[in-house]
């Protein structure tokens, strides 16, 4: 392979999302394989304790841009410095995250090469690597290489595994200066806003979620002066509850399906699907979800499915490994004493 | 405001794909306009001013300019060449950003998230990197004033704020608010509507060398779970089975 292998950290504030280490270890892999060089690429303000763990985690080289400058991510001055250190390398990986796919695909243009998002395998053919890449919302794969250099992909996060940290691993840390740009052409960071609050679902090993079902308890009796919508939305706060309560004992995330964030139970942020978020835990755990294509298509690579559902014939049961056929509302809080026994706390 | 919504058309999202022989079938489902572009479009309707539909696609009708102009847009633009043929993302950016050019003049340039065949992601990015502009990818909320537009961009860990000079790219979330529902006379208009087709001659760009090659497509295997009911005389009981199950699973 002509040329090292980059890998792009990806981090909020500091705190490497886990599917930078994932794409690390795919890298170090490869590298080996390829008998060529691993580098590790972090930009931030503070950026020393990261670039260890880049090491620990089987950078050889570790490139870090530190900057006040670079506190929050804005994506043209992170893609040009991206762009300004790969120019050498057989190929990049990216974690595929909402900053590392953007900066891969700008990267892309600013290189004159091609990228390929979202890689859930990768081989390697020569000095070619082979990506399969999910179409048509996982319906279809393809498999595709990056004919010019360097081969930019993202990797699917949770799709490759993290690998442990050696803390006697030895590598070498090399800062690169930063340039502060002009504010020509530029987006500028202005603040994080309180709404929309951040459920990690891409990053979760577990996850509850919940659908239309949550609602329908009608033996729940609403406090008075509800109309119809205020009553269905309090059963579904109700409903949800539960689905909290099993995704708390288990430290896992909640998730739902579309129908459920369209009529307002829970927010978008939540939406797992072809629409929303496409997830990939060990466990998945539909309550009152029927199992539309458009939601499977967003979870049905889980290790497990667990679905709980009132009618035997949804089509959920279809992908499940474990199927219970009765009411979510008897069965999460009996799955949470279950496991609150089980596993203590 | 002079804004471009790029659109493209794909297969229902509830078609059965199928991928065989090195080719894509879709059966008997229709061509819609990328679910994710409906936000895009409206989004540039909500904002108002002249607004043109843009797509890159094969010669002949296309849904999802119809979609566009049925509902509200002014304009649609189809770029149609025999040279695209195998093109990837980025070539594909390179002439969306060509006929922007051509267009001229364009204030606002908006995407959807992303298209729901190639699920790839990146036209917005790609698009503004090729013509320079800044990119305010995943808004959830969008406003334009005095020459800046300001977005609320959707991150892992919650809303990050962002602002750029105009011209500028987005690409939007469903946030934005749903999808109008065209209206009779949009529809009529629509399927009256001579929508012009540019080649690359007509843009004065030469045809994009692809990076990418696509070996092949194939079906995933469907792995065949067994799926394994738990039953029980009460919900404690079922709970109590499927736990132990779930743990011998080692999954927890
Ligand atoms: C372009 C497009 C994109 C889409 N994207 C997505 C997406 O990203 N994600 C997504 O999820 N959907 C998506 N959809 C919608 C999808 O087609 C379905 O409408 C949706 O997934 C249904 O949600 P649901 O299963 O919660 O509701 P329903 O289909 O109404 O199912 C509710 C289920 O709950 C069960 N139930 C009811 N009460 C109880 C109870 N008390 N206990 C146990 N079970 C109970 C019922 O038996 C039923 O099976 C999309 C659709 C389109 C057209
Ligand atoms: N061929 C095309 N013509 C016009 N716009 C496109 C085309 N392909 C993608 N787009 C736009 O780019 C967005 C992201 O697409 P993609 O990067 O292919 O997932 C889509 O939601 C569209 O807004």
């Amino acid at each position: 392979m002509n040329g090292p292998i980059a890998v792009y950290i990806d981090h909020f504030k500091g705190q490497a999302l886990a599917a930078s280490w994932e794409a690390l270890a795919a890298g170090r892999r490869l590298a080996d394989e390829a008998g060529t060089r691993l580098q590790a690429l972090i930009f931030g303000a503070k950026v020393s304790e990261l670039a260890e763990q880049a090491i620990q985690y089987g950078a050889d080289e570790v490139y870090t841009a530190e900057s006040e400058s670079l506190r929050d991510y804005s994506p043209e001055p992170f893609a040009s410095l991206a762009s300004g250190l790969v120019g050498e390398a057989a190929a990049v990986l990216f974690p595929t995250t909402t900053r590392g796919r953007e900066i891969a695909a700008m990267t892309a243009i600013d290189l004159n090469s091609g990228v390929i998002t979202d890689v859930t395998a990768l081989q390697l053919d020569g000095d070619r690597m082979v990506a399969e890449k999910p179409v048509y919302a996982g319906k279809a794969v393809v498999r595709v290489v990056c004919r010019t250099d360097p081969q930019i992909l993202t990797l699917r996060s949770r799709a490759f595994p993290k690998g442990e940290p050696d803390p006697n691993r030895q590598g070498s840390i090399l800062p690169v200066s930063v340039s502060p740009d002009g504010a020509d052409g530029l987006s500028s960071h202005q603040g994080y806003a309180e709404s929309g609050g951040g459920v990690s679902l891409a990053d979760a090993n577990i996850i509850v979620s919940g659908g239309r079902g949550v609602a329908n308890n009608p033996n729940l009796v609403p406090p008075d002066s509800m109309d119809e919508k205020e009553t269905e939305l309090w059963r579904a706060h109700q409903g949800y509850k539960l689905v909290g309560d099993l995704a708390e004992v288990l430290g896992g995330a909640v998730g739902a399906s579309r129908a459920a964030v369209d009529a307002g139970y829970i927010p978008y942020a939540h939406q797992v699907g072809q629409t929303g978020k496409v997830v990939s835990p060990d466990l998945y755990i539909a309550a009152g979800i029927s199992g539309a294509i458009q939601h499977l298509a967003g979870m049905r690579t889980s290790k497990v499915i667990v679905a709980i559902n009132k009618d035997p014939e949804a089509p959920i049961f279809k992908y499940a490994r474990f199927g219970v056929v009765g009411d979510l509302y008897d069965i999460l809080p009996a799955l949470t004493d279950a496991f609150r026994q089980r596993l203590g706390g | 405001m002079k804004i471009v919504v790029c659109v493209k058309q794909v297969p229902d999202t509830a078609a059965k794909i199928v991928a065989a022989g090195g080719e894509v079938t879709w059966g008997e489902a229709p061509l819609v306009l990328n679910p994710w572009d409906e936000y895009a479009v409206e989004l540039a309707l909500q904002l108002g001013g002249d607004v043109t539909a843009l797509t890159v696609g094969q010669e002949g009708p296309n849904e999802a300019l119809k979609q566009a102009l049925a509902m509200g847009c002014g304009e649609a633009v189809l770029v149609s060449d025999p040279a695209l043929s195998g093109a990837d993302s980025q070539a594909i950016a390179r002439v969306l950003a060509g006929a922007v050019s051509k267009i001229g003049a364009v204030d606002l340039l908006v995407f959807g998230r992303q298209a729901v065949d190639d699920d790839g992601g990146v036209m917005a990015a790609q698009v503004a990197r090729v013509l320079g502009w800044p990119c305010l990818s995943l808004a959830a909320s969008v406003q334009v004033e005095d020459g800046t537009v300001r977005t609320e961009r959707a991150i892992e860990e919650g809303r990050q704020v962002l602002s750029a000079r105009l011209p500028a790219v987005i690409s939007v979330t469903k946030d934005i608010g749903e999808p109008r529902y065209p209206s009779f006379m949009g529809i009529r208009k629509a399927s009256r509507a001579q929508i012009p087709t540019w080649t690359l001659g007509d843009i004065g760009i030469e045809a994009p060398a692809p990076a990418l090659s696509f070996l092949e497509t194939f079906n995933p295997p469907t792995v065949e779970v067994e799926v394994e009911m738990i039953a029980g005389e009460s919900p404690e009981a079922i709970a109590a089975s499927l736990a132990d199950r779930l743990i011998a699973e080692k999954v927890l």
